[in-house]
Formats: C-alpha cells, sequence, structure tokens
C-alpha cells in the first residue's frame, strides 16, 4: 500500500509529468514531424527538380535536332528555289535581248523601214516630177494648139479680105496703094492681091423648105404646112433640056398624101399592134393541125417548083 | 397668167401638128420661165394630154413635150413628182429610143431635171429602165447629147449608193471614162463630174472607177484651161482618196498629188476648195502619205491659200488639211513649222471675226503637240492666248531639259522672261512645266 500511496502521489505528478511529456513529445513529433516532411519535400524538390532540369535537357536536345533538320531540308529549299531564280532571271535576260534586237530589226526591216520609207519618197518626188513635167508639155501642147488655131483663122480671114478688095491691085498705069512706087519692092498685101481670084456675087443660099423633108421622110405624113408656094427658082435658069413634066405636078404627085393601109398606118406602139404580136407565137405553138399528108407534102413541093420556074433569073 | 394657158390646151391637140408642135413649145417656154406658170400648167391637167400621143408623134413633137416636161421638173420635186405621177417617164423612154440625137437630148435633159431632186425621184427614173439607154446615149457621136447624158447620169447617181450602183452595172464607167481625153471642155466637166459622184458612196465603187484606168488621164484634166475640168477633176481625186489608204497610195504613185499642188497653184477661189481637200484626205490616212504629201511640195501652196483667200470655208480646208499634214510625227510638224505657217494660223484662231468652224479647224492643238522645232515656236509664245500657251510650253518643258543649246538659245531671246511673266495656279499643268523649265536653269538665271 505504501507502494500505492507513493504511487498514488507520484500519480498527480505523473499525470502531469506524463501529460508534459506527452505534450512534449506531441510536440516534438510534430516538430520532428515537420521537420521530417520539410526535409523530404526538400528532398524530393530537388530530386523532381533534377528529373525536370534533365526532362528540359533532353527536350532541348531533341528540339534542337529537330529544328536543325529541319531548317537544313528548307535551306535545301530555299537555295534551290534562289538558284532556279537566278537561272530564270537570266535566261529572262537573255531572252529580252534576242527579243530587243530581233524586233528592232524586224520593225526596222519590215514596218517601219526607214531606207525603203526614204527610197520610196524620192521615187515618188521623181515620178511628180516627170508628171509635173509631162502635164506640162501637155498644157504647152494645148496652147499650141490653140494658137495654131487662131493663126489659121487670121491667115483665112486675111486671105477673105484680099479676095473682097481685089479691085486695091494695081494696073500697068496706076499703082495701087500697096505698091507704092518709091518702095524698093511692093507690099506683101499686094503679093496677096496678085494670087488671089476675086470673089463673086455670093448667091443666098436657096433654104430648100424640103431639105428637112428629105431627112424625115418616114415620120412626116404630109408637106409642112408653111409650104404656101413652089420655091422660087431663078429666072434666068437654064430649063432643062428634054421632055420633063411641070414642077408644079412633081410635087403634088410627091406630096400625094399617103393612104396607108390600116395595118401600116398604126404606129408600133398602139395597142392594137401590140396586142397582134402574140398571135404569130400563139400559131406557132398551136397550130391547127400537125399532121402533114403526103399530099400535103406533094402539094407544097409542086408550089415550090412552079415558083423557080416562073422567076428563074431574080434569084441570080 | 391671162389664162394662157387654158387656151394653149386645146391647141395641143389640133389635127395639124405644127400646131401641136408649136403649142407645146409655147407652153415649154411659160413654164420655163416661172414656177407659179409651171404649176398653172400641171394644174390645168395638161401633162396627160401631152404625154398620150407620144410615141407616134413625129420628131419636133417629141422634142417640144420633152422641153415641157423639163422645164416643169426643173423647179421643184413637188412638180417632178407631178410628172412622174402622170406617167410621163414610160413616154419618156419610148422617146429615148428614138432615132434623133435632137429628141434623145431633149429626153434626157427632162429625166436629168427630174432625177435632181431627190432620191425617190431617181429611183423613179431608173426603174423606168432609162439607164441603159441613157448608157446607149453616151455613145453616140454627137457632143451635146453626151454632155447630157452625162449630166443625167450624175445627177441620178449622186443620191444613194444603191442608185449609183445600177448606174454601173449598165456599164457606164468604162464609156465615161473613154471620153475623159475628149477635148469638148463642157463634156469633160459633166463627165468628171458624174465619176466622182459614182466613186463618192463606197470603196468598191471607187475601186471600180480606178479599174476603169482613170489614171493618169485624169491628170491631164487638171492642166485644162477651163476652171470648172479641173475642179470637178480634182473632185474625182478627192472622192476616190478618202476612202481607204490603198486608194491614197494609189493615186500618190501615180503622181496624182503633184498635179494637184499644182492645179491649186495655178487656181483662185473656190475652184481651189477639192483639191485642198484632197491633199488632207491623203495626208490624213498614214504618216508615210503625209511624208509624200511634203515631199511633193504640198504645204506652200497651202500656206499661199490660207493668207490669200478672202473665204472661210476655204481657209478652214486649208488650215484643217495643214492640220492633217502636222499631226503625224514631230518630223512632220517641222516641215509644216518650217514653212512658217504657225503664226498665220494662230491670227487666224485669235481673230474675232473668223467664224466658230474656222476657228475649230485653226487649232493649232494638232501639230502643236508634236512640234519640237523650237525656233518656230518661239514667236507664239509672246502672242498665244492661255490655251495654246499650255501646249507651246508643254513643248518646251520637253525638250529644253535635254539640249543645251537650245536652252541658251531660250534664255537669249528673251523666252525665259516671257515665260516668268506668265501666271499660273500652282498646281496645274502648266505650273508644272514652267517648273520643269525653271529647273533646267541654276537658280541666279530664274531670278
Amino acid at each position: 500500500m505504501a507502494a500505492l500511496t507513493r504511487l498514488l502521489e507520484r500519480l498527480e505528478g505523473l499525470r502531469e509529468e506524463y501529460f508534459l511529456t506527452n505534450r512534449a513529445i506531441d510536440e516534438d513529433r510534430k516538430r520532428k514531424y515537420k521537420a521530417a516532411v520539410k526535409i523530404q519535400r526538400w528532398f524530393r524538390a530537388c530530386r523532381v527538380r533534377a528529373y525536370l532540369r534533365h526532362l528540359s535537357k533532353m527536350v532541348i536536345l531533341i528540339q534542337k535536332w529537330w529544328r536543325g533538320y529541319l531548317r537544313r531540308k528548307h535551306f535545301r529549299e530555299i537555295v534551290e528555289r534562289a538558284y532556279f531564280i537566278k537561272k530564270q532571271k537570266f535566261y529572262n535576260e537573255m531572252a529580252v535581248r534576242i527579243q530587243k534586237t530581233w524586233r528592232g530589226y524586224y520593225v526596222r526591216k519590215y514596218i517601219h523601214n526607214f531606207c525603203a520609207l526614204k527610197k520610196y519618197l524620192k521615187a515618188v518626188s521623181m515620178n511628180n516630177e516627170l508628171v509635173r513635167h509631162e502635164l506640162q508639155e501637155y498644157a504647152e501642147m494645148k496652147e499650141n494648139e490653140e494658137k495654131m488655131k487662131d493663126l489659121k483663122k487670121k491667115e483665112k480671114e486675111k486671105k477673105y479680105r484680099a479676095r473682097k478688095m481685089h479691085y486695091l491691085l494695081s494696073t500697068e498705069q496706076i499703082p495701087g496703094i500697096y505698091n507704092s512706087p518709091f518702095r524698093k519692092s511692093p507690099d506683101p498685101m499686094e503679093l496677096l492681091l496678085r494670087k488671089s481670084k476675086p470673089l463673086t456675087h455670093r448667091k443666098q443660099p436657096v433654104k430648100s423648105p424640103f431639105a428637112d423633108e428629105l431627112y424625115g421622110w418616114p415620120t412626116c405624113k404630109e408637106p409642112p404646112a408653111f409650104v404656101t408656094s413652089l420655091p422660087l427658082l431663078p429666072a434666068d435658069r437654064q430649063k432643062p433640056q428634054g421632055p420633063f413634066r411641070d414642077p408644079a405636078e412633081v410635087l403634088r404627085q410627091r406630096y400625094k398624101p399617103l393612104e396607108p393601109t390600116l395595118r401600116v398606118r398604126e404606129s408600133m406602139y398602139s395597142p392594137p399592134a401590140k396586142a397582134r404580136e402574140p398571135t404569130p407565137r400563139e400559131e406557132w405553138r398551136n397550130p391547127i393541125h400537125d399532121n402533114k399528108t403526103l399530099k400535103h407534102c406533094f402539094h407544097q413541093l409542086l408550089s415550090l417548083k412552079s415558083l423557080e420556074k416562073l422567076t428563074p433569073a431574080l434569084g441570080k | 397668167n391671162s389664162g394662157v394657158v387654158c387656151l394653149l390646151r386645146p391647141l395641143l391637140l389640133d389635127v395639124v401638128p405644127s400646131i401641136r408642135q408649136t403649142a407645146a413649145i409655147a407652153l415649154g417656154r411659160l413654164a420655163d420661165y416661172d414656177v407659179e406658170l409651171a404649176e398653172a400648167v400641171v394644174k390645168a391637167g395638161i401633162l396627160p394630154q401631152l404625154i398620150c400621143s407620144l410615141p407616134e408623134e413625129n420628131r419636133y413633137y417629141k422634142k417640144a413635150a420633152a422641153f415641157v416636161l423639163r422645164a416643169i421638173a426643173k423647179h421643184s420635186p413637188q412638180l417632178a413628182q407631178a410628172i412622174v405621177q402622170c406617167g410621163a417617164l414610160e413616154m419618156l423612154v419610148i422617146c429615148l429610143e428614138d432615132f434623133d440625137p435632137g429628141v434623145k437630148e431633149g429626153t434626157s435633159w427632162a429625166f436629168g431635171y427630174i432625177a435632181r431632186h431627190n432620191p425617190e425621184l431617181s429611183q423613179a427614173v431608173v426603174d423606168a429602165g432609162a439607164v441603159p439607154l441613157l448608157v446607149l446615149c453616151i455613145q453616140e457621136p454627137e457632143i451635146a447629147l453626151k454632155r447630157i447624158a452625162a449630166s443625167t447620169l450624175s445627177d441620178i447617181s449622186k443620191h444613194s449608193p444603191e442608185l449609183a450602183q445600177t448606174v454601173v452595172d449598165a456599164g457606164a464607167i468604162a464609156h465615161l471614162a473613154q471620153m475623159i481625153p475628149n477635148p469638148d471642155a463642157k463634156l469633160k466637166r459633166q463627165v468628171l463630174s458624174a465619176l466622182s459622184q459614182i466613186a463618192k458612196h463606197s470603196v468598191e465603187l471607187a475601186e471600180l472607177v480606178v479599174e476603169a484606168e482613170i489614171f493618169p488621164v485624169v491628170l491631164t484634166c487638171l492642166k485644162d484651161s477651163d476652171e470648172y475640168v479641173k475642179k470637178n477633176g480634182a473632185t474625182l481625186i478627192r472622192e476616190i482618196a478618202k476612202h481607204t489608204p490603198e486608194l491614197s497610195q494609189f493615186i500618190v504613185n501615180s503622181g496624182g498629188v503633184a498635179a494637184v499642188v499644182d492645179c491649186i497653184g495655178s487656181c483662185r477661189g473656190t475652184v481651189r476648195l477639192p483639191g485642198i481637200m484632197t491633199l488632207g484626205y491623203v495626208a490624213a490616212h498614214s504618216e508615210n502619205l503625209s511624208m509624200a504629201v511634203i515631199v511633193s511640195k504640198g504645204i506652200p501652196p497651202l500656206c499661199v491659200c490660207l493668207i490669200e483667200e478672202h473665204e472661210d470655208h476655204i481657209k478652214a480646208a486649208a488650215a484643217w488639211a495643214l492640220g492633217q499634214i502636222g499631226r503625224h510625227t514631230a518630223e512632220h510638224a517641222r516641215h509644216v513649222a518650217v514653212a512658217n505657217v504657225l503664226p498665220t494660223l494662230l491670227d487666224i484662231f485669235v481673230d474675232t471675226c473668223s467664224s466658230e468652224d474656222l476657228k475649230a479647224k485653226a487649232t493649232l492643238k494638232n501639230i502643236l503637240q508634236k512640234c519640237t522645232y523650237l525656233p518656230a515656236l518661239e514667236p507664239l509664245l509672246h502672242e498665244a492666248p492661255p490655251s495654246i500657251m499650255k501646249l507651246i510650253i508643254g513643248q518646251f518643258s520637253k525638250v529644253l531639259p535635254h539640249d543645251s543649246k537650245a536652252r541658251r538659245l531660250f534664255v537669249t531671246t528673251g523666252g525665259l522672261k516671257k515665260v516668268q511673266e506668265i501666271k499660273a495656279e500652282p498646281g496645274s499643268l502648266l505650273q508644272e512645266y514652267i517648273n520643269t523649265i525653271n529647273n533646267c536653269y541654276p537658280e541666279e538665271i530664274v531670278r
């Protein structure tokens, strides 16, 4: 029992002690737990960090290699493209050079051929000179013709006047006005007068009123109404020899009015005449009978032969 | 007017033929004198009586009847229409087949006057079948008949291409072309006029006329002593030249341009006009042809024309022709400028009493746009109105930056000073040109 009371006394303190140690241990434990956690945490973090570092190093490595590969591939493509473009540019320039020379040559030779143009213009001006020259000659020829015509007219007039004034010719006794004795040789007018034949009295041209008549006989049907009497012949004319009929009678007979048949009287264009025209054609088209019998032919032959006998000479 | 027509009317049906003839001649002379008398004759219903018995009559009556119809038809289209309506055309065609040349002449003259007025009447004449007979008339030996037949064909073909084609189909061109060398002046006038009326409508007709080998015979017509022969010859060449460059080329090759130039130089007045227009048309087609015109010494007569002539339309034509010559390249403009014609054109342009048409044609725009010949441009600087000034300054600004000698000349002749005096709105084209010119010179000179 003493132990128990001792223990019980100690128990009070034990409880407290127990409580305090437990509390200390508890707190220790919490502290130690926290420290352990901290340490562990720290260590794990280090590990993770190392792992991450490793990972990132690996990633960088992979990316480095991959990107290098990609870029090298692209670079090859770029180089190829640049090379191609460079070649293209070069070819283009050369093509431009060729085309330039060709086009210049072609245009200068065929389209805007300056030399040909110059030659052409020269030819044109030469041709123009020729044409001008010829036209000038033509104009001069025309002028000469006119002058010749004028001259001839003047000559004719002079000759006519000389013929009219033939009485101015000089005679044996009296010298004419153009043959003055003080001159060495007679005037040319004098010579002309000597050469020319004196004019006779000009007969009045008998304007026969039948002149038109004779020309227009098919269309006229009677003598012109303004003829009142016969044309007057000169009183002293030599009557033609022989038993000729009286001219008035002759004229009457000549101008007896024509009395043509109805068919002749109508003109070609009048309606009856035009209506008559188709009938011959119709006759040919639809004759009354076509059958030519032997008798018919015989008759025809006979008639022809008889005609021939009767008119042997006419044919020749 | 005092009932004369009514008195004459029964005489037309008289038994005696000479009375009929004389009555017809009297009616013809009345109608010839005055329009109202002609209308009175038509209103009195004389025409049917006149033509009813025409085929059977003698040639004097036919001539008189043709005279009456022609006297009536010449006044107005309505009277001619009245003649056509009473069926006179068929009768006239019958007359045209007559043997007497006087009758044929009167009938063709009547046809000519009828066909002159408008295309419908011409078509009526053609429908009556007159054209082949007219072509036969042309081949007759009498000169007067040929003249009238040629003038009638010319009147028929002037209205439309179809009518001209009808005339061509009747084979007229060959006969007309054969008559060009004929010495009679009036005949030549009519023949040339007929050919030009045919050729003016279309390219094919013009080519047909050219194929009839009229060149170079036509050029002799340009040297004829008769003014109107020259005018009609020039008209024919103009109608041919205006269609295509090939035809113009043909004319140049046969020396036509030289002949036309000489013709212009020798005539005065309206007779020159077709020749001037020919040069304009030929030069308008292409620059080679324009150069050919310049080489044929075409510019001096045109300048003389501009200065001498008083009529506006001739001056306008000359200005137009010069514009056509000079507008192609700098070389052409230089030739025009060297001939010292630009001041004249400028004067015409500025002159207040010249007509609108003349002013429009005398615009130097065409020539100035290509002109790089500075000595000719200088005098214009001092007198030009603003619209022309712009062009001139523009030309200077194109040439001066490249040519040092020209720059020196420009300063010495006072052109730079003049340029400074011009006031232009900033930003306008004129200001730009002025700036370009000022930039060619160092600062001190500009100030």
